[in-house]
């Protein structure tokens, strides 16, 4: 039986009157490729901030390769191996494409607080070009960030996180607001690249015909519940799958 | 017995007049999100109009107690011609920039209007003291206190009622309140946010001068009163909660209770309670007694 | 970059230069440019992470007077041993304020340094019998190097040493800046979210920026102290911080030749507008700021960098 990579016990979490997560329980095995459905507000955003400490949950146990994280800070388990990305990507929009990756290396080496030898160095830039070029983004890496287009900047976002080499890499909706025929070519080569290094993924997607092609595995989100937990196929013919996902069955 | 209700008393007097002159500010930085430095220079703005109102007024032989109402009206005066000046000359063009860059804004207006005020009324100090004198004695505790203090006492709580009415109970004031909270939706939702902008940074001058107006005849205004109110100002809402009215109160009392006992129990300490006040409630409280966290949204 | 080098390289002969060549007010005056400068980076330093501080006067005050101290209580003399001591305790004193101040931003952290610099204001006025209160304290003449001279000869010695200090701040804060602990410190003024996420402890990168300005803020105020030959409480006036804050905006906010040019050109502004309209210079310095806020946000400074910019493409 493989360690799990996460595991979620009874995750709640309220805003007033509105159920943002209600005893959440999934557990994610190493390897696996996740997909994250469920309609607008259904909490999967939340989900990610919750498991990453961005929110505090009222209750429940996160625990990331056995240790629990609750009340830990982004920081610190982003430091354990876990990468996200978000729905709106988050970039240093004041610095260039390859800066905003250089800056996840020099965090990564340990070396954030340096303040001695420069960003800018050979073997860094060259580590840092490599990521670009898995990403498409290597033209462009002399621009600000702020000056790339809806799809460059959430691969330049997804690129960021991935950087860290991180064991579990978290995406809130990778492909939206990208053009249909690139979803699939970015999906393609993210895959090939996590495959490649060995990570385990959860991601967010609205888009069912890509969590079809891709996930192993589905969760269905609504209204904070965890509504299904299966393989892809099983899991998005269900009934009330669909009508919990598209209102219609 | 006697030394609690002195202590009592001096608090009280002391957080009226904190409230009075900090009020304004936490209104405007409720609103507008911008916490504005020239906050001080608008209280001296209308301790001058008040003190020059006054002294004009008593030299042409009126009846005395009209000083009383002198001092609200050159408030009044003051704070809508500039507040609307400020606001639509100067802020409006800084909406949307950096926290930092309004506040650079608003430090670059409080310097303008030092040295305007300098240059309207000049350097030598205005002596307001009529309507201070007029009021007389009080004797409270075996002491006699001066009327005055209850006047600004009552002055507080009127604004202080008078905001409390009109956030709750006008449909203006609930606009006010939506912004506050959520200035996205209130635009969602049709609100027009130049004019509640321009209303509040308005209102938010007129209780800064109105702070300054009351406090003319208790001293002599000359330049540079502006620069201690503006710390004490801040001090009173951040301890209260940036943009809680309140929190304004509350913190006032708490610092002007705090402040009293150290001029009467510790006078060395005077000068710092404000700080250490300050200190002690972020260290438990970081954002104040009444201050609301604001998580951004990822 | 190397350019840049060779540039700064010049500046500093031409000034050195400049020395013996200029009037004595003037280089008294430059003199006070380059402290000035110095402390201005220092604001220059916590802007570049997001921060708007109106309390470097703390450190600024806080290292002058203990300059004065150690020359009046234990008869140093010697400029090299009170500088590392000024700045050792202005590091101090911003180890200890940092840790409560670097875990807030925007309005709050400028609130708090503010408050923290008028708390040393209130003590300085306040302790007279060793402070020597609203006076002050008169600050004897410092030797160099263990050169010993009087008047202009040591306020010409003064000068060199502010010149090294500056130069040696200004290729300090440059390093930082091209590090990746300048790089996260703009980061986190970028999107302190994201930087977070990359596994960077914020607070921490907030605080190393806070230590390294607390250091620049003292070394500006020993070179004050040494140059002037008084320290007063107004030092750590919030006005006096502010005045840092104006000149960091006038130099661009961001870049340590804009800085220093700023501090200089600023210097020299003040002395005549105050002598020319005593009542109306500070209308002229908050004009003078907006115009630069609202029109040419990148400062002065502004203009020479994009000349610069084209110049490397």
């Amino acid at each position: 039986m493989k360690t799990p990579i996460l595991e979620v016990e009874d995750l709640t979490l309220h805003f007033g009157s509105i159920t943002a997560a209600e005893r959440e329980t999934v557990i994610v095995y190493p390897g696996e490729f996740v997909g994250v459905v469920g309609p607008n507000g259904a909490g999967k955003t939340t989900f990610l901030n919750l498991i990453t400490g961005y929110l505090r949950p009222e209750r429940g146990v996160i625990r990331f390769w056995g240790q629990d994280v609750v009340g830990m800070k982004p920081h610190q388990i982003t430091a354990l191996g876990v990468g996200r990305s978000f729905q709106i990507p988050q970039l240093f929009l004041t610095l260039t494409v390859r800066e905003n990756v250089l800056v996840g290396l020099a965090t990564r080496e340990g070396r954030w607080a340096s303040a001695w030898r420069p960003l800018h160095e050979p073997t860094r830039v060259q580590a840092a070009d490599e990521v670009l070029l898995q990403f498409g983004l290597l033209a462009q890496a002399d621009r600000p960030a702020g000056e790339l287009p809806e799809g460059g900047r959430k691969l330049l976002d997804v690129a960021m996180a991935f950087a860290l080499r991180p064991r579990l890499l978290l995406m809130d909706e990778p492909t939206s607001g990208v053009s249909a025929r690139e979803k699939f070519q970015i999906m393609d080569t993210l895959l090939q690249a996590l495959r490649e290094a060995g990570v385990t993924a959860l991601f967010v997607e609205h888009d069912m015909e890509v969590v079809r092609r891709y996930a192993t595995r589905v969760l269905v989100l609504s209204n904070g519940r965890i509504l299904a937990d299966g393989a892809p196929g099983e899991v998005l013919d269900d009934p009330e799958v669909r009508l919990a996902v598209t209102g219609r069955r | 017995m006697s030394q609690v209700l002195i202590i009592g008393v001096d608090g009280l007097v002391f957080a009226s007049w904190l409230f009075l002159v900090s009020v304004g500010l936490s209104l405007i930085y409720g609103v507008l999100r911008i916490l504005n430095v020239a906050h001080g220079s608008l209280f001296a703005v209308g301790a001058y109009s008040g003190a020059s109102l006054v002294v004009a007024y008593s030299q042409a032989g009126n009846w005395p107690w009209g000083t009383l109402l002198a001092l609200p009206a050159a408030a009044l005066a003051a704070g809508l011609v500039l507040g609307p000046l400020v606001e639509r000359g100067v802020l409006r063009w800084t909406y949307g920039r950096e926290p930092v860059v309004q506040l650079l804004v608003t430090f670059s207006v409080f310097l303008i209007l030092e040295d305007a005020t300098k240059l309207l009324w000049g350097v030598s100090p205005y002596y307001a003291y009529q309507p201070y004198q007029l009021l007389g004695q009080v004797h409270i505790g075996g002491i006699d206190y001066p009327a005055y203090s209850f006047l600004l006492l009552l002055v507080a709580v009127v604004a202080g009622g008078g905001l409390w009415w009109f956030v709750r109970r006008t449909r203006f004031g609930r606009v006010v309140v939506a912004v506050i909270h959520d200035p996205e939706m209130s635009v969602a939702l049709g609100v027009n946010l130049s004019r509640v902008y321009v209303a509040t940074f308005a209102l938010g001058t007129v209780l800064a001068a109105l702070g300054g107006a009351f406090t003319a005849p208790m001293i002599s205004v000359v330049p540079g009163i502006g620069v201690e109110v503006i710390v004490l100002a801040f001090a009173v809402v951040v301890v209260g909660g940036l943009g809680s009215l309140e929190g304004a109160a509350v913190g006032a009392l708490l610092i002007g209770l705090v402040r009293a006992a150290a001029v009467h129990l510790l006078p060395v300490l005077e000068l710092f309670t404000i700080y250490l006040v300050m200190a002690a409630v972020l260290l438990v409280r970081p954002l104040g007694l009444f201050g609301r966290v604001e998580v951004r949204r990822i | 970059m190397r350019r840049g080098g060779l540039w700064a390289l010049a500046a500093v002969g031409v000034l050195a230069v400049a020395g013996v060549v200029l009037p004595r007010w003037l280089v008294f005056l430059l003199t006070l440019a380059f402290a000035k400068g110095v402390a201005v980076l220092s604001v220059v330093v916590l802007m570049r992470a997001g921060l708007v501080s109106f309390g470097q006067g703390l450190f600024f005050a806080a290292a002058a007077y203990a300059a004065g101290f150690a020359m009046r209580g234990w008869g140093l003399r010697e400029a090299l041993v009170l500088v590392p001591l000024g700045v050792a305790v202005a590091v101090l004193l911003g180890a200890v304020v940092g840790l409560l101040v670097a875990r807030y931003r925007d309005i709050f952290f400028a609130m708090l340094t503010l408050a923290f610099s008028m708390v040393l204001y209130g003590v300085l006025i306040k302790a007279y019998t060793v402070t020597g209160g609203s006076d002050g304290i008169r600050i004897p003449t410092p030797s160099v190097l263990g050169i010993s001279r009087a008047g202009d000869e040591a306020r010409l010695l003064v000068y060199y040493l502010a010149l090294a200090c500056t130069a040696g701040s200004a290729w300090l804060v440059t390093r930082y800046a091209q590090a990746p602990a300048g790089y996260l410190a703009w980061a986190v003024r970028d999107n302190e979210v994201r930087v977070a996420y990359l596994g960077a402890p914020v607070n921490r990168i907030v605080y190393g920026a806070f230590l390294l300005a607390s250091g620049l803020a003292g070394l500006g105020g020993v070179l004050t102290a040494l140059n002037v030959g008084h320290v007063d409480p107004g030092l750590s006036y919030w006005t006096t911080s502010g005045e840092l804050v104006f000149v960091a905006v006038l130099g661009g906010s961001g870049s340590v030749p804009g800085a220093l040019a700023g501090a200089v050109v600023y210097e020299v502004l003040r002395s005549y507008a105050f002598k020319y309209a005593p009542y109306a210079w500070q209308m002229m310095l908050g004009a003078a700021m907006l115009v630069i806020i609202l029109f040419l946000p990148g400062g002065v400074w502004s203009p020479v960098e994009r000349w610069w910019r084209r110049q490397q493409a």
